[in-house]
């Protein structure tokens, strides 16, 4: 299994423990990922709030590099990265003006786009290449006794359910199940946690991360699983503000591929679990036997 | 107190401006909308807004464009894309919500250090120079343009993200940065300096 892997900006700047837990565990599963060479950014939210084509053209920048490495799949881990991608192939299909506008600019700096290329998520490809069963093997310290609140947030769903259902979404469930934690019930599930309005309108933001956070505590979780590097920062990094303004909810948020590094094994150095501001403090305690015990 | 008109007059319409934004791709099913008030309900910020979603489709379809492209509406969408998945008439109203964005801007008509579209603005910029986002530096040029205040107030999160390894002003840039403002030029239909 070989992968072209996209990291996206926020990889490699606020949520780099995303990337720092992802590879290890993608190795372990011998998954091999090659980063994209000289990707550039998705074309995000922010860039479709000021064109919406040159966000597409950015995004097929990258799908068109994918292509040219040879490698026919993506693996593109940032939710916003995740979706921009899968839109832009969207409009590449659908709107004959836009697919143009996007041959033209690749064509300025020599690259070309057929519209193959898919683009998929690292759930996606866990649970559907992967399998839970290969994923259970692999598990030596199981996360007996961890309460997980599974948060998928809006993006890796919305609007294009590509696999998982869009209302209630069940993958990261199941892993975290295959893992030996339990999954608490958790209906925000697919709740906004607020985006970059946590900095841009605090007042608005901030209470959506106060709902999110304050319903994983009221359902007993240890801690919020994330697929998505700005839902972490956001319930991560705003604690203080939550505290001054609703009082303490200290629930850690942590990337799902840090519960997975820490049920396989692989030392916390690999796993960035250093880098939250409210501190993961929960470890599996026992590992499994070896072999099944002989019967005297 | 200020007195305000409760029906809005014929003469505040700017004909056409429904028909353009429908127009656009992923745009024409505005057309449609039946005013049932989904969008409203679960749009997590629909509190905070001066008219609701639903609100925002009706003066759209209804040539409103002034008060549309001034609302805060369209800045406070976090794009969770809940009201698109929810419209019963197939309306992606989260991109009409991108396409009004767009004319405010363009047009400048937005609320001035009003920092949403100032972090739009400074994020394209960035993409077009580097190829990518250095997030740290595009925090602190936000806060710098807009409040020192904010920022200050946001100091334990400054610390936090130093503690944690993770405050970063190294610039990110892409090996063929040039690309970038090539592509850009080619969808302006700029020519552009020869590669």
């Amino acid at each position: 299994m070989k992968y072209s892997y996209f990291p996206g900006c926020s990889l490699k700047g606020l949520g780099r423990a995303y990337e720092e837990s992802l590879l290890p565990v993608m190795k372990h599963l011998g998954v091999e990922l090659q980063e994209l060479d000289d990707w550039n950014c998705c074309g995000a939210t922010a860039y479709m709030a000021v064109d919406e084509v040159k966000a597409c053209v950015l995004a097929a920048r990258n799908l068109a590099l994918a292509e040219k490495s040879g490698l026919n799949q993506v693996m593109a881990p940032c939710a916003a990265c995740y979706l921009v991608l899968n839109k832009a192939k969207h409009y590449f299909h659908d709107y004959p003006a836009i697919k143009a506008t996007m041959d033209r600019a690749l064509d300025a700096v020599g690259l070309h786009y057929s519209g193959d290329t898919p683009v998929r998520h690292p759930l996606d490809i866990l649970l559907n290449d992967v399998g839970l069963e290969a994923i259970k093997q692999k598990v030596e310290k199981p996360l007996t006794g961890l309460k997980v609140a599974t948060y998928y947030g809006c993006q890796i769903v919305r609007p294009y359910a590509t696999f998982d259902d869009q209302y209630n979404p069940t993958t990261m469930d199941r892993l975290m199940e295959a893992l030996g934690a339990t999954v608490v019930r958790y209906p925000l599930k697919t709740k906004c946690c607020g985006g970059s309005l946590t900095g841009t309108l605090p007042e608005a933001g901030i209470r959506l991360v106060y709902i999110l956070l304050n319903e994983a505590q009221k359902r007993g979780a240890d801690c919020i699983a994330t697929v998505c590097p700005l839902c972490q920062f956001n319930l991560d990094g705003y604690h203080a503000q939550v505290k001054a303004q609703y009082g303490d909810v200290l629930v850690p948020t942590v990337y799902f591929t840090q519960l997975m590094g820490l049920a396989f094994g692989l030392p916390d150095k690999q796993l960035g679990l250093n880098r939250a501001a409210v501190p993961f403090k929960w470890r599996p305690t026992e590992a499994l036997p070896a072999t099944a015990p002989v019967p005297a | 107190m200020k007195m305000r008109p409760t029906i809005k007059y014929e003469a505040d319409r700017v004909r056409g401006f429904g028909r353009e934004i429908m127009s656009v791709p992923g745009c024409e099913q505005l057309e449609s909308c039946i005013q049932c008030g989904t969008c409203s309900g679960v749009c997590p910020l629909s509190i905070y807004m001066d008219h609701t979603p639903r609100q925002v489709m009706a003066l759209t379809r209804a040539d409103f464009k002034n008060e549309v492209l001034r609302s805060r509406t369209i800045w406070l969408c976090a794009s969770c894309y809940a009201c698109t998945v929810e419209c019963p008439q197939e309306i992606r109203i989260t991109d009409i919500m991108y396409e009004l964005k767009q004319r405010a801007i363009h047009e400048g008509i937005y609320p001035k250090r009003f920092p949403i579209p100032i972090l739009a603005h400074d994020f394209s910029e960035m993409v077009k120079k580097n190829g990518r986002i250095t997030e740290m530096l595009l925090v602190i040029k936000l806060f710098m343009k807009t409040s020192w205040l904010a920022a200050l107030g946001n100091w334990r999160l400054g610390i936090d993200l130093i503690r944690t390894g993770r405050f970063s002003l190294v610039t990110e840039r892409i090996r063929h940065h040039g690309d970038i403002a090539r592509m850009m030029d080619a969808v302006d239909g700029k020519k552009g300096p020869s590669a």
